[in-house]
């Protein structure tokens, strides 16, 4: 049956949708956090419009590769091990993310800060380049033999879908992070974050409009979608240059749902196609695991995933309120009550 | 390049894993004690407790968040470098990992957030359920994990389909026996290594009051409790802190063991049954008897039988710990290798999905210097932690500790034990296991198994291997600087570096401007 199978490969979409909409932001602060502010409150309050959730955020991300193991072991083995130094350079950005968020603050020389300031922009940008240009690679291909393993040795995966998912997705992490920092900041920062997404929004798009076209080439109903995408882009760009923060936010991320779900159903049922030979295609008849898992599965996220999605609301709507400079205490100082 | 690219492999695996499990058995342990002390303070309004939950939880966080930081590494490197395991068993492995994240995480993460920023904006009952909700998602997520490393150990719950174990029964996985032993084992472990973080760090602290002269001891030995004007914090509550805590600790350190032997006792039956070439080799036991040996050496450059001298033994003991009796022999390596060589063969066969490695004869026997050291170790520094806990309520009962800098020192020392207890135990189940990377089963389901030979992903090479090996490797080696270095200045600043309002005599304006709060923690 393959029905199951596309219901998991709908919620592997969702699940990497999610990822973006959600971490999105958070890499999109942390990746400005050297530029968009000089002063240290600034910067601080960049930190904490994230600090809550950043962490919830990211689970998004482990579901979806757990989901991609258990659902789809071929297309998560191939893929995986294909992408070895991408995947690795992108942990290394992960590991630098979540330390710095934790860590920088705990210490107070300049030296101290300005190294975790960069480890945040350097985390989050290389995270949002990788997580790019995997999703971009997944549904154009890679030279994968009978086996489902990579040809051509260490760097075979690079080539211009590596580029442009890179480019696409730290620019939609770049903005998607700006116009949530509009909603969620006050006075200097929310003026300057409108200026800058006025300008970006469109061009930092343009990378994943890209992808969007060329996924749909041989499915003509699923320009609908991307069109929808596109007009959502241009009115959250009108959004943007009306101050209307909270209209922007929704359209930028319908933007992205708009397109994601058209790539992804253009590319159905691939789930990573051979460049070599299409008989060597990873679909999801030939990467799905068996029938019983994929049911077991599936009743427990149909149960579980609203009440996540019920107790990550409560979080966000418990630190819903802008942040100002107002706001950030007084950094402190460990004291040295021991000597020695 | 003529390196082994499994053995680079199992290197990278080896040290990304036992590194994140220094982080996990102290978020697991360490959140729950931090748990247990925030309801007590939820249930009396008692400061000393609001104190303790603050300073503990502030040090739970810095070590949180290198667990988080190191487990994203764990979930994408199965697909990385093990891509042949991962399509061998994804149907059935996969699962657990993917529950791991819906069951547990979720919760852990987001309820850990709404604790860190919820002091003074959640009700407080709703900010200790928070951190409740946390604790327990961790602790379900070692339950999912330990699911999946026992279906390695033990299979169940599957039947070959084409080659490949295809899940039929999700219960028989979940309620694997080995994963319960397991779990509750690793459980106990985490504890006793909370539990020696509290003792060693009140013990610390006890002693410099009794330094800097604020605590002093009357005639009997009793502790006269002082304060401290100059130093934020270090008042007669600061006192009660520590004792509480270290008390705490110990009798936790106590319960952890009863409770890691009781659990360990279970495991190492089931393992006698379930692989037994494991058990033989942790006794360095080449013949069959009934002795538990409590000194063998050999020539550690060979792994054969025959350089193996056993110095001291204790007749019995070994049937008493697999068998529950003091005469049934207990199947030695000699008699197990022609058994398994029997059922599973002499040599890998020739296929090319074993790579180089294809026609090599199988030595099933894990190198028994590791088994035996790691399994000794594992008991030694668990005894040692629950030893030191017991002296140290001893020594603490007239309300402070000595006024010795060894004493101190020692104590700090000893929260090292219970760690190396829980890495030495994984290594000793890891490596035992091999050379299988998932486990036969003869008595279920034979059949199910691989060889760690055959797990590697194909195409990747010893040279990428190897950069993932050395670049984590360099960046784990920085962040356990850089963790350590962070400790020591929280634990060195006392309460008031969890608790600013303790180190500023003047009241600070909690409300801005425009009338909103003052956010009462942020980065």
């Amino acid at each position: 049956m393959e029905i199951l199978a596309t219901i998991w490969f709908i919620l592997i979409v969702v699940l990497w949708t999610g990822y973006l909409f959600l971490d999105g932001f958070d890499l999109g602060v942390g990746m400005m956090l050297p530029f968009l502010t000089r002063g240290e409150r600034g910067k601080r309050v960049l930190l904490n419009t994230i600090g809550p959730v950043w962490d919830g955020n990211e689970v998004w991300l482990i579901t979806a590769a757990g989901a991609m193991f258990a659902a789809f072991p071929h297309w998560y083995a191939s893929l995986f091990s294909a992408l070895y130094i991408p995947l690795t350079l992108c942990l290394l950005s992960l590991i630098f993310r979540a330390v710095s968020i934790e860590y920088r603050g705990k210490g107070h020389t300049p030296a101290w800060r300005s190294f975790w300031t960069w480890a945040m922009a350097v985390g989050s940008a290389g995270t949002a380049f990788c997580i790019g240009a995997l999703l971009v690679i997944t549904t154009t291909g890679l030279p994968l033999n009978g086996h489902g393993d990579i040809v051509g040795g260490a760097f075979a995966w690079m080539s211009w879908p590596v580029l442009l998912g890179g480019l696409g997705g730290l620019g939609f992490a770049f903005v998607h992070g700006l116009v949530f920092l509009g909603l969620k900041t006050q006075g200097d920062i929310r003026a300057r974050v409108q200026r800058w997404a006025a300008r970006a929004m469109l061009p930092a798009a343009v990378p994943f409009l890209i992808w969007f076209a060329l996924s749909i080439t041989h499915r003509a109903w699923l320009s609908i979608p991307v069109l929808v995408g596109i007009i959502s882009l241009i009115a959250a760009v009108v959004a943007v240059r009306a101050g209307a923060e909270k209209r922007a936010f929704v359209l930028h991320g319908i933007h992205l749902v708009a397109g994601f779900g058209a790539v992804f159903a253009g590319a159905y049922p691939n789930v990573l196609p051979s460049t070599l030979d299409p008989a060597n295609s990873l679909t999801i008849a030939t990467a799905s695991s068996s029938d019983y898992t994929l049911t077991v599965m599936l009743i427990v996220t149909v149960i579980i995933l609203p009440v996540i999605i019920g107790y990550q609301i409560f979080s966000y709507r418990m630190f819903l309120g802008r942040i100002a400079e107002t706001h950030i205490p007084e950094a402190h100082r460990v004291p040295v009550a021991i000597r020695s | 390049m003529d390196l082994d690219p499994v053995l680079i492999g199992r290197w990278q695996f080896g040290i990304t894993t036992v590194y994140h499990f220094w982080m996990v058995p102290l978020t697991l342990g360490l959140g729950m004690l931090v748990a247990i002390l925030q309801t007590i303070y939820h249930r009396t309004g008692n400061e000393v407790y609001l104190r303790s939950t603050k300073f503990f939880g502030k040090l739970f966080l810095i070590n949180f968040i290198m667990g988080v930081a190191t487990g994203l590494v764990q979930e994408f490197q199965f697909g990385m470098a093990w891509s042949e395991y991962s399509r061998f068993v994804g149907d059935v492995f996969g699962a657990p990992l993917a529950l791991e994240a819906l069951l547990a995480f979720f919760l852990e993460s987001t309820f850990l957030g709404l604790w860190i920023f919820g002091w003074g904006r959640l009700h407080r009952a709703v900010h200790l359920g928070a951190l409740w909700c946390a604790v327990i998602g961790s602790w379900i997520s070692a339950y999912f994990i330990i699911v999946a490393n026992s279906w390695m150990q033990h299979p169940v719950g599957v039947e070959l389909v084409d080659g490949r174990p295809v899940m039929t029964d999700v219960w028989a996985v979940l309620g694997n026996n080995t994963a319960i032993a397991a779990y509750t084992h690793t459980l106990f472990g985490a504890l006793a290594v909370g539990g020696s973080f509290l003792l060693g760090i009140s013990w610390y602290h006890l002693y410099h009051r009794r330094k800097d002269g604020i605590d002093t001891v009357g005639a009997d030995g009793t502790v006269v409790v002082g304060s401290s004007s100059e130093l934020p914090g270090r008042d007669e509550i600061d006192h009660r802190v520590w004792i509480n805590s270290l008390r705490i600790g110990a009798v936790v350190g106590i319960i952890a063991f009863a409770g890691v032997s009781i659990t360990g006792d279970i495991q190492a039956k089931l393992m006698f049954e379930q692989q037994p070439m494991k058990m033989a080799s942790a006794e360095a036991a080449c013949h069959d008897g009934t002795e538990f040996s409590v000194l063998t050496v050999a020539d550690p450059s060979s792994n054969d039988c025959d350089g193996v001298q056993n110095i001291f033994e204790i007749p019995g003991l070994l049937s008493f710990l697999a068998k529950g009796d003091f005469s049934t022999p207990v199947h030695g390596v000699t008699t197990l290798l022609p058994e398994y060589q029997d059922k599973y063969g002499t040599h890998i066969p020739d296929d090319p999905r074993y790579g180089d490695h294809a026609g090599e004869p199988i030595d099933y026997q894990p190198i028994m210097i590791v088994t035996y050291w790691g399994f000794r170790m594992m008991i030694g520094f668990g005894i040692l932690a629950a030893g030191v806990c017991a002296i140290g309520l001893w020594l603490s009962r007239r309300g402070t500790v000595p006024d010795s800098k060894w004493l101190s020192r020692g104590f700090l020392l000893a929260i090292t034990a219970p760690f190396i207890a829980n890495s030495a135990g994984w290594i000793f189940t890891e490596m035992g296991r091999q050379p299988f990377v998932v486990a036969p089963n003869p008595a279920q389901l034979d059949g199910v198994y691989m060889y760690t030979q055959a797990a590697l992903s194909p195409e990747v090479t010893p040279g990428m291997l190897l950069f993932s090996l050395i670049s984590l490797t360099a960046v784990y080696g920085v962040l356990m600087a850089v963790e350590l270095r962070l400790l020591t200045t929280y634990v060195k600043g006392g309460v008031a570096s969890a608790m600013p309002e303790l180190a500023s005599s003047s009241t600070k304006p909690t409300i801005t401007d425009d009338g909103d709060d003052v956010l009462s923690f942020a980065y």
